[in-house]
């Protein structure tokens, strides 16, 4: 008797748990199988007939690849299983599809950008280069000051009202919650276009007349403040009520509560927002040109002048059109992707951090 | 009144009240004044382009969006002698990419949100969520001068293809063999570059499909495509119309993308292989350079024209995402 259960425990401990879901060892080869008749008939298909090209092979692939699984299925299970089948391939591609303009741009970017990198690319303008110069000769330095200026002063001005913004929507809840919500998704519809129009009719042709960073930095506040003010929003969003709560029942007014609770409780969520707000910003052209004009060489006066940037460096040399100054906007092109992924990287390192920490 | 009497003194009876202190009505006022600055902002922009541009369009009353002529004489001192602005293929060249834009980005959008949501594992999720929402945050600069070098050769050959097998269609027509530049491949950077916001809306519209028919479906022996289309696309249909619309929203205002690879005529022009096009944000941008002051007013009007454009397809679409599913992103 006691041998018996002995034996049974043994063989219970031995046993796997069932992955029924799972594919199966001969699923897996068959799945293989399938995908290498797929690749080699699309890549004869390619070779044989009028089909030419990566696309001609990818469509001819995902053909072939939807015919066998969704006729194996068929035979299998059913009409059912193959249209899930049909599907399941369906819409694998269309994220591969997604997937391959990302992939060619900022393959591209660093690939044609990078032999324009040298230490005096950040030190140097370009006032005394011409277009034709190769891209050895001067530099972004300017272009870069330019942005930072543009940048910092457009954060001053969109900053507040941005999370002023959030915090009407989460914590007042007046009466105009649902109007202003609408207004910043109106406000992050206006086209770049016309936030430097407005500035051009409003500011620029009545009073200072002349290009200047300042007015550059206007626009660009315009079509900072609503992204800053959605993710604040959805950050406040997540801060547990209990803390408001706790702040009141101790006797603090509202705005002790927000400003000593809720707002450093939502320290790096909110950082993340600006980031987010300065990545939008960064790169964006045509109010630039607008507005603040451009320049070959350093200018650190935000209010006087034409400034350049990086936006404004590129287009230029790309509007230049001589393959040196090509591949200087290549070049200034890598320079705003680098920067565009620290800033990303930095707003995702500080959004996965856990709120209220 | 002896010391051993001992006297109770009822302490007087405190205020009870909700009315908020002084500090909190400074808070509130200012808080509710910062919310309320994308209201003044966008009236101001709404004030400033119709104070400027006011004259264009009472000359031109509503031939500004029906005709198709950007026209002006000067004499020899520079004064206006006449003028003529329309705007109508500009406008229409606007619509027509955008709608195809639209068209081309949808499927893939849904499409890959239904991956994302319902089929990838969980390190394909994560990765993949983190790439779109950095292709959300390109500028159109990005997207403009690779879309010149990158994709109109391959746009080109797409559309001669096309124009090839399907050339027998009035939209697809094209017998002066002209490719470069046309609505085609400006339509093919919008929908790249609203791919992404149209699949972002789509995911989190899916991922709130109520898990309960989801799983009532799966125990009915549904499979994964039973189950979507019995309830996640009922569930999400109105949400994804809503997110598509404010990806038509952000194709419409688009300005340098589109300047790059976009040949701009003034003529209606609905062939859309045929290398000619319209487009109000690129009209603003390639005039703007040598526009004199009066040209400047038409452009004022032109932009205002786009902006109300696009305020009214993004309060549409603000109208269906809020109603039919989650909050847009």
């Amino acid at each position: 008797m006691t041998m018996k259960t002995d034996t049974q425990a043994k063989t219970y401990q031995n046993v796997q748990p069932k992955r029924p879901w799972q594919a199966s060892v001969k699923d897996r080869v068959t799945t293989a199988i399938v995908l290498a008749i797929a690749i080699i008939s699309a890549t004869l298909l390619v070779k044989v007939t009028g089909l030419s090209g990566k696309l001609g092979f990818f469509f001819a692939f995902v053909l072939i690849f939807v015919a066998l699984t969704s006729g194996r299925q068929y035979r299998r299970f059913g009409s059912a299983s193959a249209k899930d089948a049909l599907v399941n391939t369906l819409v694998a591609a269309g994220t591969f599809l997604t997937l391959i303009p990302i992939t060619s741009i900022i393959f591209e970017v660093f690939s044609k950008g990078y032999k324009g990198i040298y230490l005096g690319l950040f030190t140097s303008d370009m006032s005394l280069n011409s277009p034709n110069d190769p891209a050895n000769v001067g530099g972004l330095g300017h272009a870069i000051i330019g942005t930072l200026i543009l940048v910092a002063i457009a954060l001053v001005i969109s900053v507040p009202i941005g999370i002023l913004t959030a915090l009407y929507l989460t914590e007042i809840k007046g009466r105009f919650s649902q109007p202003i919500r609408f207004l910043v998704q109106a406000m992050s519809g206006v086209p770049s276009i016309v936030a430097g129009l407005f500035i051009l009719s409003a500011i620029l042709y009545p009073i200072t007349k002349q290009n200047s960073a300042l007015l550059g930095s206007l626009s660009l506040a315009i079509l900072m403040i609503p992204t800053v003010a959605r993710t604040s929003e959805e950050v406040l969003n997540l801060i547990p009520n209990d803390l408001r709560e706790a702040g009141v029942a101790l006797g603090g007014t509202q705005w002790r509560t927000v400003a000593m609770i809720v707002v450093p409780a939502a320290k790096s969520g909110l950082l993340t927002a600006v980031i987010l707000g300065v990545a939008r910003i960064a790169g964006e052209t045509a109010p630039i040109l607008l507005l603040a004009g451009g320049g070959d060489r350093f200018n650190f006066d935000p209010f006087n002048g034409p400034m350049g940037s990086l936006p404004y460096f590129i287009w230029n040399s790309f509007k230049s059109g001589t393959p040196e100054s090509i591949a200087r906007a290549w070049t200034g092109l890598l320079v705003l992707l680098v920067v565009l992924l620290f800033l990303f990287s930095a707003a995702r390192f500080l959004g996965n951090r856990k709120v209220g920490k | 009144m002896s010391t051993t009497e001992t006297t109770y003194v009822i302490p007087e009876k405190r205020e009870l009240t909700t009315k908020p202190r002084f500090s909190d009505k400074v808070f509130r006022g200012v808080v509710t004044g910062g919310g309320l600055s994308s209201l003044l902002i966008l009236g101001l922009i709404f004030g400033f382009l119709l104070y400027q541009g006011f004259d264009i369009l009472k000359s031109q009353g509503f031939d500004f969006i029906t005709t198709s002529r950007w026209d002006i004489a000067y004499d020899e001192a520079g004064n206006v002698l006449s003028s003529d602005f329309g705007l109508s293929s500009m406008l229409i060249g606007t619509i027509l990419c955008s709608f195809i834009a639209v068209l081309i980005a949808v499927p893939i959008s849904v499409a890959t949100a239904l991956y994302l949501t319902f089929y990838a594992p969980q390190w394909i999720k994560k990765s993949m969520v983190t790439i779109i929402d950095l292709m959300a945050a390109f500028p159109s600069i990005l997207f403009g001068i690779w879309a010149y070098f990158i994709l109109m050769p391959s746009g080109v050959y797409w559309a001669k293809l096309i124009n090839h097998y399907l050339g027998f269609i009035p939209l697809f027509e094209n017998k002066d063999r002209y490719f470069q530049g046309s609505p085609f491949i400006a339509s093919l950077i919008l929908a790249v570059m609203i791919i992404p916001i149209i699949t972002s809306i789509s995911r989190e519209i899916f991922s709130q499909a109520p898990l309960d028919r989801i799983q009532a479906a799966y125990a009915l022996g549904a499979t994964r495509w039973a189950m979507i289309k019995a309830v996640v696309i009922p569930h999400g249909r109105n949400g994804v119309i809503g997110g598509a619309m404010l990806g038509l929203g952000r194709a419409m205002g688009e300005t340098v993308a589109v300047y790059t690879v976009l040949n701009i005529v003034f003529a209606i022009n609905w062939k859309i292989l045929f290398g000619v096009g319209g487009n109000v944000a690129s009209l603003i941008l390639t005039k703007f350079g040598e526009a004199s002051a009066y040209e400047i007013k038409g452009l004022m009007a032109a932009g205002l024209v786009l902006f109300v454009l696009t305020l009214m397809v993004n309060f549409a679409s603000d109208q269906l995402v809020r109603r039919f599913g989650g909050s847009g992103k």
